[in-house]
């Protein structure tokens, strides 16, 4: 039987007084990757952060729970120790912190335990490799002056080392070359099977490698249509307006 | 600890205190007799004992510093404080004759593991002098001087009457006649030509008693080619009633040598740090001023630089931390003296819990310094509304060939960077610790990886206080 890790029910969120997601519903199960797509302000990305529990976004109706239990009292970090991880559309610059010391006080902050140097390191390597990323990354800071691309890939790459039962992922894709979309999909498709998986694209072609069961779209801050992974491709062909007008009838 | 304690200690570590054993404890209060007294104590020369005495009268005539924070300078009552206090006859070459209590508290704040693993030498100086002293066999077969400094007037008088007061004359300022006055420890340290010192030398400055005046003097000759890393470190116990830290330290820098000299400032909140610095650089010499003011309820220092032959360089790099009733005046002076010179100044502060930090700066290039070029970079980070931030820049420039390059930026913690943070399982308080330990990583790079590790606990301890 499917084992159900979030589900959401007609969910409203505000921002700065404004109504963004007006009545949102969606379970997603152990090793199902649910795509959302939808237009520039739609509200993805706010969804995203209500769910990791950005202050700034505030739930006025609705219910949200994460393995069966309402999420609404945890904060952010205690979230993030229960298991739910959210790869930011614009990761944070962090001045003077090393990816590596980062890297290993995250896991340790996650698991509440310290890590013996040697399993990080082990750990480390397996996933660096994995990502095709270079040791150098270790020693610079966090985002500092990284590319587009490299943030993305150090989002990825703490995906893996973290091991979330919740994959929140938003707009990981973007900005990515065509190479690092692959090696970036490795990354993904290995937490899948032992997480649920939320990915916000744009683009169909994270989901040529990254297979989704499920794709749905957000049009004004309501789920308006879910489908296969053949509705993502229909909207590559036809964008969203046949959606909109359906709506409205 | 009694909750009154407590309250005095808070999160710092080291405000514990050992029974007063001194030996000698000269009565609270500053005359010229007390200045004779110390002066004979010690079986100075005479002319060290004349120094002193005309340093007290331009001490007794001078005016206090206008600047940084007059409120608490014009509040010192010079006369609550001991200004000499001996605890052990003669400095040890052995812990084991060194008094237990002073053994384990030189133990408790790690001088004694670090001289065992990575230190070339130390001086541990409690109250007015130092009670133990070490230096490596092969750094004294080089013919490397590693003393405390009253040892270093006994056995290199020359040498001291030479260069004692020329970098920093007892007419500088206020506190730096007092301390020429009534100095007690310090160290002396003099490096051959062409001697690279691999290991840093470590000096140690531990205040015990209450109301103590600590008045340490620290001369550093670099001979022609020759390389040395110095390192200073210092707590005191916490008490309610103030006591007083001024020192004065003279570097000189022969052609071609390079001095660093680092500090870890952590003083209990009671005491005052006001501190003259002071290096004079020849020519293609590196003077290297890597300093933290991380405790004190005021300090007042501003390492200076006098680039004075071809092509030396400065290097200054500063962070403080201002929380509850501190406040930081820090900053840096460097004079481009002689053509071809450069310099690079880095300062860097946190202000928290209505804690104040100050830049003041000084950049002087001559009239004919020609071809000089230094670069500024001051920056605060302010973690709330009630704590304070200000930069008072100065730059003389006395000719159009200098490169300047001046960055200033005051900042606050962006709500963003704290929510990437938690999403990553970090509570506030550790995630504001990380990005203050990221924020004084220009500082901590510079340090000793064990002292680097110690001064990332010691901010993060800082940032335990009121968060939460
Ligand atoms: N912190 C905020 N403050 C003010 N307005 C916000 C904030 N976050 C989101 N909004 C507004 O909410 C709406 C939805 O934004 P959101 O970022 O969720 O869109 P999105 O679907 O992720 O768009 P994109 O595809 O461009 O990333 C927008 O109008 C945006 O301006
Ligand atoms: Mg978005």
């Amino acid at each position: 039987m499917a084992e159900e890790i979030l589900n959401i029910s007609n969910l409203h969120v505000s921002v700065e007084g404004t109504e963004i997601i007006k009545g949102l519903s969606l379970t997603i199960n152990k090793g199902e990757v649910h795509a959302l797509m939808g237009r520039n302000g739609s509200g993805k990305s706010t969804l995203a952060n209500a769910l990791m529990g950005h202050p700034a976004y505030s739930i006025d109706s609705g219910e949200i729970t994460y393995n069966g239990q309402p999420i609404e009292e945890l904060e952010v970090f205690e979230r993030a120790r229960a298991g739910m991880f959210l790869s930011f559309q614009y990761p944070s610059v962090l001045p003077g912190v090393k990816v590596g010391t980062f890297l290993k006080k995250s896991i340790e902050a996650v698991r509440g335990e310290p890590v013996k140097q040697r399993e990080f390191r082990n750990q480390l390597k397996a996933a660096m490799q994995l990502l095709d990323m270079d040791r150098t990354f270790l020693s610079r800071y966090v985002n500092d002056g990284f590319s587009g691309g490299e943030k993305k890939r150090l989002e990825i790459l703490q995906l893996v080392l973290l091991q979330p039962r919740l994959a929140m992922l938003d707009e990981t894709d973007s900005g990515l070359d065509i190479d690092a979309l692959k090696i970036v999909s490795k990354g993904i498709n290995q937490v899948v099977p032992h997480a649920g998986c939320l990915v916000i694209t744009h683009y169909q072609r994270l989901l040529e490698h990254v297979k989704a069961d499920y794709v749905h779209v957000l049009i004004d801050g309501k789920i308006v249509k879910s489908g296969g992974p053949d509705l993502a491709h229909k909207l590559e062909e036809k964008g969203y307006d046949w959606l909109e007008v359906k709506n409205e009838v | 600890m009694s909750d009154e304690a407590r309250d005095i200690v808070g999160d710092y570590r080291f405000g514990f205190h050992d029974e007063d054993n001194s030996i000698i404890r000269f009565d609270n209060g500053l005359s010229e007799q007390v200045v004779r007294d110390i002066s004979a104590i010690k079986n100075e020369p005479e002319w060290m004992t004349d120094i002193r005495v005309k340093a007290y009268h331009h001490f007794v005539e001078r005016e206090m510093p206008k600047w940084g924070n007059p409120g608490i300078l014009n509040d010192i009552d010079f006369e609550a404080i001991t200004y000499f206090l001996r605890s052990t006859d003669s400095t040890q070459g052995d812990w084991k004759d060194v008094p237990e209590d002073i053994q384990n508290t030189f133990d408790k704040v790690g001088l004694r593991e670090a001289e065992n693993t990575w230190l070339g030498g130390i001086t541990a100086q409690y109250d007015s002098e130092a009670v133990y002293h070490s230096i490596r066999e092969d750094l004294e077969s080089q013919g490397v001087i590693f003393l405390d400094m009253d040892s270093g007037l006994r056995e290199h008088p020359e040498l001291v009457k030479k260069y004692f007061g020329k970098v920093v004359p007892h007419s500088d300022n206020k506190f730096a006649a007092l301390n020429t006055a009534v100095w007690s420890g310090g160290s002396f340290l003099y490096i051959p030509k062409g001697v690279h010192v691999e290991m840093p030398v470590q000096a140690y400055f531990r205040i015990n008693a209450e109301n103590m005046g600590q008045f340490e003097r620290t001369l550093i000759l670099a001979d022609e080619g020759s390389s040395v890393h110095y390192i200073e470190g210092c707590t005191a116990p916490s008490y309610t009633s103030t006591a007083l830290h001024s020192a004065v330290v003279e570097l000189i820098a022969m052609d071609g040598a390079k001095i660093r000299y680092s500090t870890i400032q952590n003083w209990s909140n009671n005491v005052l740090n006001l501190v003259t610095k002071r290096a004079h650089a020849m020519k293609n010499s590196t003077v290297e001023w890597i300093d933290s003011n991380i405790g004190s309820g005021l300090t007042m220092k501003y390492p200076a630089i006098l680039l004075r032959g071809e092509g030396a360089h400065a290097e200054v790099v500063s962070v403080a931390y201002a929380g509850e009733n501190q406040h930081q005046d820090t900053g840096a002076k460097v004079h481009h003296l002689a053509a071809n010179t450069t310099s690079n100044i880095v300062s860097k502060s946190i202000s928290k819990d209505g804690g104040r930090s100050t830049y003041r700066g000084l950049l002087q290039v001559t009239p004919k310094a020609h071809n000089c070029r230094s670069k500024i970079v001051c920056d605060a980070l302010i973690l709330d509304e009630d704590s304070r931030s200000d930069t008072y820049p100065t730059m003389e420039i006395g000719n159009s060939s200098a490169d300047l390059e001046h960055e200033a930026s005051v900042s606050k913690v962006s709500g963003d960077q704290l929510f990437y943070l938690m999403s990553r399982g970090f509570n506030e308080q550790e995630a504001m610790g990380l990005i203050v330990n990221g924020f004084f990583e220009p500082f901590t790079r510079e340090l000793p990886s064990d002292y680097a590790v110690e001064m990332n606990k010691l901010l993060n301890i800082k940032m335990e206080g009121s968060i939460g």
